[in-house]
């Protein structure tokens, strides 16, 4: 497909204001200053079927109709830039390629609620990326994209450019808002949802900078060019992080509906060094992993990989060979969330350390029969369980490699070691 | 010792204040702005973030606490943070670290004894596709091989 979200990003300096312009950039947010009210702005996205491709895959335009357009309280729209999903590094490329086209977005999702303030919340750790942004929101600035009265709207809009300082759990909505009131990142129970009780109590929207970075090629070519992408229930296109055992990494953009199979084997040139896939993750680490032979007839789509039993969450896809030891690669990911758990929830926070040591002993060799049930009863007393949907991921994953490769688990308990890797 | 901002922090401090629209919400990036003026965020410094921001000291200690990136204590000049997480152990992060390990005599969360190495495994930095890689401060370093590694090493002094 013609190249949509990553459409910039090869151009000599993609990240500067004059390239971004030069192919067609800020046209969008002009038209929607000058053409568009809020509401019709809304009815677009909806129109285009976007939905939120941070993980939980909501629909956009719906999420933005839920702000009150009664409330005397001042509205807040917030780009989610904490990008932290083991396996996913598509917003880094956006953010750091091309931050006009997230600016853009910002500034259109912004107007859409009828927001004066948009924050972009950025993981700590992107040094570059947040000095890439910061260099674009004041380029944007002084060429009065961003400020008072924007092209003589009279739409005031302010964008800050805000950094977390390392904590995974932030790229959740509602933590991520705790942490921006400037406190502890500790998700809050919805409802009431952000919408209505955001920002500090205001109504708030947060979006993934993927969601964001669409916008404006929707407006330019129209909802329905965006719908006739996809298929029904997936519209658009779709970034996906390729890494592990893969010839060819990367972030690659693809039609939603595109053959699982085919796009690692032909587009990722396949598993090198003469390997077999062994499994992979579709959505990353929070998502339940694939056993090779489940994914030769999925898609990469909300429905089809749901269908599989996976998800397709952020698009960040994990290969692993035949020669990974699965009980390591499911140690590795229990320790992930073992060590990122924020401790509000007991099931999470003491669950998620129980599941992390149990993996570490069978991978040790001092695994006990009846460990891998213990596992499966803990992660099931943490799913649905906890405030936010940071149990369920650490649960699923935990709960799938065991079910997934029963056999090597078992084996390795009662060998007391690997009989995967070659020693 | 009490510790204080020099007046270019100051007014940097009051800059970033006066965007948000509640001080509160300033936390974070004073906090940085206080760990880069005071080196970490020790009590002493926590104490000065509380008094300027209006908070208890216990409420700033907690903020501190919840985040990897604030240092409560002092830390080597160059903190190396290699990935675990599992696209970089595919990748071979474990022989990366060990080999850091090696190379500087150190374990993972101790710091060189000539305060220029401070080693720490850390999760996902999102830069899997460029496995196994690594944060000096606030650069990334990608697809790294014990030769790369030993050559960042020997430039930063």
């Amino acid at each position: 497909m013609e190249p949509l979200l990553l459409r910039n990003i090869n151009v000599p300096d993609s990240h500067a204001l004059a390239t971004y312009k030069a192919r067609g950039g800020y046209r969008s947010w002009e038209r929607v200053l000058q053409a568009m009210k809020p509401e019709q702005l809304i009815e677009e996205v909806k129109a285009s079927g976007l939905r939120g491709r941070g993980g939980a895959g909501f629909p956009t335009g719906m999420k933005w109709s839920f702000v009150p357009k009664d409330s005397p309280k001042p509205r807040y729209l917030v780009c989610n830039a904490d990008e932290s999903e083991p396996g996913t590094f598509k917003d880094r490329l956006l953010i750091e390629k091309d931050p006009h086209a997230v600016i853009e977005g910002t500034l259109i999702a912004a107007y859409a609620i009828q927001s004066h303030i948009a924050f972009i919340y950025i993981r700590g750790e992107l040094v570059f990326g947040a000095a890439m942004l910061d260099r674009a929101v004041t380029e944007a600035i002084q060429a009065g994209y961003i400020g008072k009265n924007i092209a003589g709207s009279g739409y005031d809009l302010d964008v800050i450019v805000h950094r977390g300082a390392g904590a995974y759990i932030c790229g959740e909505e509602t933590a991520l808002l705790s942490s921006l009131e400037g406190g502890r990142g500790w998700p809050k129970v919805k409802p009431p949802f952000p919408a209505t009780h955001g920002l500090f109590g205001c109504p708030t929207v947060v979006n993934n900078v993927e969601t964001l970075a669409a916008l404006p090629w929707i407006i330019e070519r129209g909802a329905p060019a965006y719908a006739a992408l996809g298929t029904e229930k997936s519209k658009g296109s779709k970034l996906f992080s390729v890494s592990g055992h893969i010839s060819r990494p990367g972030v690659y953009e693809l039609e939603m509906g595109y053959p699982f199979k085919k796009f690692l084997e032909e587009d990722c040139g396949g598993v090198p060094n003469g390997r077999k896939l062994k499994g992979v993750i579709p959505g990353g680490g929070s998502m339940p992993v694939l056993r090779s032979e489940e994914i030769e007839k999925v898609n990469l789509d909300y429905e089809s990989i749901q269908a599989a039993g996976s998800m397709l969450g952020s698009g960040g896809v994990i290969v692993m060979d035949d020669s990974t030891c699965m009980v390591r690669a499911a140690w590795n990911i229990a320790r992930f969330y073992a060590h990122e758990s924020c401790g509000q929830c007991s099931p999470c926070r003491e669950g998620c350390h129980w599941m992390e040591k149990i993996f570490r002993r069978i991978e040790q060799g001092g695994g006990e029969p009846g460990d891998l049930d213990l596992i499966l009863n803990i992660s099931g007393n943490i799913m649905g369980n906890t405030i936010c949907p940071f149990g369920d991921a650490a649960a699923m994953p935990a709960a799938a490699f065991i079910k997934k490769f029963r056999d090597e688990f078992e084996a390795h308990i009662t060998e007391k070691r690997c009989t995967v890797t070659a020693q | 010792m009490a510790l204080e901002f020099s007046p270019e922090t100051y007014k940097k401090f009051e800059e970033t204040v006066s965007r948000y629209p509640k001080k509160e919400a300033a936390m974070l990036p004073v906090l940085y702005l206080a760990q880069e003026e005071f080196g970490c965020l020790s009590p002493e410094a926590i104490n000065y973030v509380a008094q300027i921001m209006g908070q208890s000291p216990a409420r700033v200690q907690g903020v501190v606490s919840f985040y990897t990136m604030f240092n409560t204590k002092p830390i080597g000049r160059h903190h190396i943070q290699v990935c675990r997480t599992l696209s970089c152990a595919l990748g071979g992060a474990e022989k990366i670290t060990s080999f850091i390990k090696k190379a500087l005599g150190i374990e993972t969360g101790q710091t060189t004894s000539d305060g220029r190495f401070t080693l720490s495994e850390v999760e996902c930095l999102a830069s899997c596709g460029t496995a196994p890689m690594m944060q000096i401060n606030d650069e990334y370093y990608e697809n790294l091989t014990e030769e790369k590694v030993t050559e960042i090493l020997q430039k930063l002094k």
